[in-house]
């Protein structure tokens, strides 16, 4: 490539002909308007997509193009949404999935941080939890429900289980990853400056582990929810998979958008919540931020 | 004084000069996967001594001083130094989760004192960044927050591994001198490791050669504080050095 000279690089032999000669000078026109220019507000744009998918929707409901047996149309969402809020049902089932949520999620927090910090900290704990844990990582979690309703019955026990489960293992990996990438040099510092054992953990170990856990925090929440959702589909009687599963029974598609849309939202809310936590707790970061 | 000093990997020195040396290194070995670094090795540095360091790059300097900062233990012979010691290195090594005092202050047993920080930030001129994070510091001013830190532990011997190595040369100039500076207010040994044969005659007393493992070449600067690199004894001696250096100058200016 290098080796070629310009000209024949540039222009081929029959447009270089001798009565047209290449022009020597370009013109660069500036793509700036003079005049006022209509800009549409960022947001605005963003946002055109769904809002214009909500309209496509609720005009093929309204025009019966879309049946309600397929897809309730929005109007009559957000009149159960109401309904349903009026005479305590909803909340009641957000209430119930959200317990459930929540304990499955504590106990799935705290053996992934007890399991990481064995097995990040100690040679001995990498050697006999790592390979376990990366072992079982290879069964997808959702296939152990018929074994969790044989070992736990089909009450409770089941569903909070499986939302442990789920929880678990993007905590542990991130938590492990987080410790085993602690930068030695630090270390050496800090041990040089007289920290024992436990000041290491509590000062250089923990800290620089705080990222990686932080996403696997929001790994672990929105697993979380999943997990709720095949959970609840089974023998609830509570919750919002509960009431989604009773909906199918009578072809209420409205009950069942809504409660599809319930999840999104807490999903939504749970992620929204770790980033802010994220920026709270990673101030001292010097990362990238991405651009204005 | 039996117990402020530290025998590493052996038994109580019988030395009766152990009250003027700092350092007493005897007979030091040390090798990764067969591969000998040290090589049977003796060092003697007295209180408040300035030692500089000097050698190509895996002559096994900064090896030495990670022993003598207790960093490396699996060692043969036998070294004896000061319990009270600290270091700083060629990248300042500061928690970036920390602010700054607090990373002055870690390690230090009880409450972190915010005036004992304070202090020790003022002494090396940058008081006014104490509860700034690292990220925000420049080079040269993450490399004082490093000194004070290694400082306000008070230390017998000052371990500086290559501290300026990563300072631009005005900044470097400028640090130099506050080491220069601090370790005549403090009176501690120091250990400086470098491979800049200036920086080396401009602040210690004593430069030593490592090469192949073992201590090759010994000076004694004996030129009056502050020294001026333009004047003849200083020129001549940073020849011999670059002589037993293996740096033959055939261009005007610093060789590297």
């Amino acid at each position: 490539m290098t080796t070629k000279s310009p000209a024949t690089a540039v222009l081929p032999p029959q447009t270089a002909a001798p009565e047209s000669p290449a022009p020597a000078r370009v013109t660069l026109r500036g793509t700036v308007k003079t005049g006022r220019r209509l800009t549409v507000p960022r947001s605005v744009r963003r946002s055109a997509g769904p809002v214009g998918l909500v309209l496509l929707w609720f005009l093929t409901s309204a025009t019966g193009v879309l049946p309600e047996s397929v897809l309730a149309s929005p109007v009559d969402v957000v009149k159960q949404a109401v309904e349903l809020t009026e005479n305590g049902e909803l909340p009641g089932a957000i209430a119930a999935s959200g317990r459930r949520a929540a304990i499955g999620f504590l106990i799935g927090a705290s053996v992934a941080l007890s399991l990481s910090l064995l097995a990040g900290l100690f040679r001995l704990g990498e050697d006999v939890i790592d390979s376990s844990m990366g072992m079982f990582r290879a069964i997808p979690w959702v296939g152990l429900i018929p074994l969790f309703i044989v070992w736990f019955g089909i009450e409770e026990t089941p569903k909070i289980a499986l939302v442990a489960l789920g929880v678990t293992y993007p905590l542990y990996f991130n938590i492990y990853g987080g410790i085993r990438s602690t930068d030695a040099q630090l270390v050496e510092a800090a041990r040089m400056m007289g920290l024992g054992r436990l000041g290491l953990i509590k000062y250089v170990i923990l800290p620089s582990a705080l990222p990686g856990a932080l996403v696997g925090l929001r790994y672990a929440l929105s697993t979380a929810w999943l997990a709720l959702v095949f959970a609840e589909q089974i023998n609830a009687d509570a919750g919002l998979g509960y009431l989604m599963s009773n909906a199918q029974q009578y072809f209420r598609t409205d009950v069942i958008v809504l409660c599809l849309a319930v999840y999104a939202l807490l999903g939504l809310a749970c992620d929204f919540a770790v980033r802010i936590l994220s920026r709270r707790l990673l101030t001292w970061r010097a990362n990238f931020e991405g651009e204005v | 004084m039996t117990n402020s000093t530290d025998v590493l990997n052996g038994t109580e020195s019988p030395n009766s000069t152990v009250a003027l040396n700092s350092v007493e290194i005897r007979g030091l070995s040390r090798a990764f996967d067969g591969h000998t670094v040290l090589h049977d090795l003796d060092l003697d540095i007295r209180e408040g001594e300035f030692v500089a360091l000097l050698g190509h790059s895996g002559c096994g300097k900064s090896t030495l001083l990670r022993i003598l900062a207790g960093l490396d233990d699996e060692i043969g012979g036998e070294v004896t130094v000061p319990a009270r010691r600290s270091a700083a290195f060629q990248s300042p090594r500061l928690l970036p989760w920390l602010k700054v005092w607090r990373n002055v202050v870690l390690g230090l047993p009880g409450r972190p004192d915010r005036a004992l920080a304070e202090k020790a930030l003022d002494e090396v001129g940058i008081a006014e960044r104490a509860t700034v994070w690292p990220k925000t510091l420049s080079g040269g001013q993450a490399q004082r927050v490093s000194l004070a830190r290694a400082l306000v532990r008070e230390p017998e011997l000052l371990l500086l591994d290559e501290p300026f190595g990563a300072l631009d040369a005005l900044t470097r100039g400028r640090v130099q001198q506050l080491v220069a500076e601090l370790w005549q207010r403090h009176g501690c040994a120091i250990l400086l490791v470098t491979h800049d044969v200036e920086e080396a005659l401009l602040l210690a007393d004593r430069v030593l050669v490592m090469d192949g493992g073992r201590i090759a070449h010994e000076l004694t600067v004996d030129l009056p504080r502050p020294r001026d690199l333009t004047t003849p004894d200083f020129v001549t001696l940073r020849a011999r050095l670059l002589d037993w250096l293996g740096v033959t100058r055939t261009l005007e200016g610093t060789p590297s």
